[in-house]
């Protein structure tokens, strides 16, 4: 898929648009996850709209969104840049045999508390 | 007062506490939870993504079925909360997605968001009223200097959640007032756990866990309540030393109704 139509489709599919941002850092400041993402919220949407996704989609950076909304909930211009993200994780995650984890994976993470909410959360985010 | 119940996988496992103290609660408050049949779980976090459609239907299922009894629909589990508000806001405003939900379904009745959701402490405070809590208190926690513990889902996104003012919110710290006891602001009260990370990166969701205990122990809580059943294990799975407890289970020791619900 080309650049452009690569752009179109992860903006349709997160609903919000990358062109309101007024580069302020907000977003990035207040997530949680800033310290393990090589592409901070802020850079994900300068990137989306500028159609230079290829890097995004090859980053470790997609998996590290805790989906806290926070960055939603604080942007100034309602950028949302979480949709973004979101959509930018689906089309890696949709690629044949990309699937982050498999049920195979699970007892090493498991304790006897372990709450079902943490494994339906977890192949929610990293499995299609 | 009757409401359409939607448990949740982990109420009925891990969580069955928060399960069992709701439920005796709202009998004793006068409200009927009268759970959906064949309700399917959730999947634990609302993908805000607008062409995902079959990861929203067990939410839509369960929404359509308390609307065809005229009911509410209410969840306790922050989770179960955030996702099927989410999904039932999603059918309200965007055509194009409920449209595609319903070919999908393909029932006789399309659905477009019209049941009323409700989390467990909304339906507290609008339906029971916290003035009508404080009088069926039995057994006020007098004295316990209780942190309330947000998080993430119950409030944000705050426009389609509706619950409270997401940078300000009231409504566990007044729930705490009416059984009785004191709330214990703290900054961090809705900032972050560290959610699912903490299968992944458990050093983030421990530093994300830590940073929330030790605010709230700073400013002198004896005790941190939750409604997110992944909160409270990472909570503890990082090192608590207060007691990290669902507020179902305080409510149900302010009602008098404890230890029926352990019998
Ligand atoms: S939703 Fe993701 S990107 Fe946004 S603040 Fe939370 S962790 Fe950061
Ligand atoms: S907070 Fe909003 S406006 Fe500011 S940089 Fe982030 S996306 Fe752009």
């Amino acid at each position: 898929m080309n650049k452009k139509n690569l752009r179109e489709e992860i903006v349709l599919r997160a609903g919000v648009n990358p062109k309101k941002c007024m580069k302020c850092g907000k977003c990035s400041g207040t997530c949680p996850a800033y310290d393990e993402m090589e592409y901070h919220p802020h850079q994900f949407v300068n990137m989306v709209d500028t159609g230079d996704i290829e890097p995004l989609l090859n980053s470790e950076s997609l998996y590290k969104c805790l989906t806290c909304f926070a960055c939603v909930e604080r942007c100034p211009r309602g950028v949302e840049p979480a949709k973004l993200i979101e959509a930018v994780r689906l089309s890696a995650i949709r690629k044949q045999g990309a699937n982050r984890m498999t049920p195979n994976d699970v007892p090493a993470f498991v304790d006897e508390d372990t709450p079902q909410q943490l494994l339906v959360s977890a192949f929610r985010k990293y499995t299609k | 007062m009757k409401f359409s119940y939607f448990p949740g996988c982990t109420l009925k496992n891990k969580a069955k506490d928060l399960d069992m103290y709701a439920r005796k609660s709202a009998e004793a408050l006068g409200v009927c939870l009268e759970e959906i049949e064949n309700w399917q779980c959730c999947g634990g976090v609302f993908t805000t993504s607008r062409d995902e459609v079959a990861t929203k239907l067990s939410s839509v299922r369960a929404l359509k079925d308390a609307g065809s009894k005229g009911q509410g629909l209410v969840s306790v589990c922050s989770a179960c909360h955030n996702v099927i508000k989410q999904t039932n806001h999603a059918m309200q405003t965007d055509k194009e997605f409920a449209d595609k939900v319903n070919r999908y379904m393909a029932e006789d009745t399309d659905y477009n968001g019209e049941t009323a959701v409700y989390h467990y402490l909304e339906m507290l405070r609008d339906v029971v009223g916290y003035d009508a809590l404080k009088e069926k208190v039995t057994n006020p926690l007098k004295g316990k200097k209780i942190a309330a513990y947000y998080g993430c889902l119950l409030l944000r996104p705050g426009t389609v959640m509706g619950m409270d003012d997401p940078e300000n919110p009231t409504i566990m710290e007044d729930f705490i007032k009416a059984i009785g006891a004191t709330p214990v602001v703290y900054a961090n009260r809705n900032e972050c756990c560290g959610g699912y990370i903490a299968m992944e990166s458990p050093e983030l969701a421990k530093k994300r866990s830590n940073a929330i205990v030790d605010n709230a122990k700073a400013q002198g809580a004896d005790m941190i309540i939750t409604a997110c059943p992944l909160c409270k294990y990472n909570l503890i799975k990082n090192g608590a030393d207060i007691p990290v407890v669902y507020f179902t289970e305080l409510l149900a020791e302010a009602l008098g109704i404890k230890e029926e619900v352990n019998e």
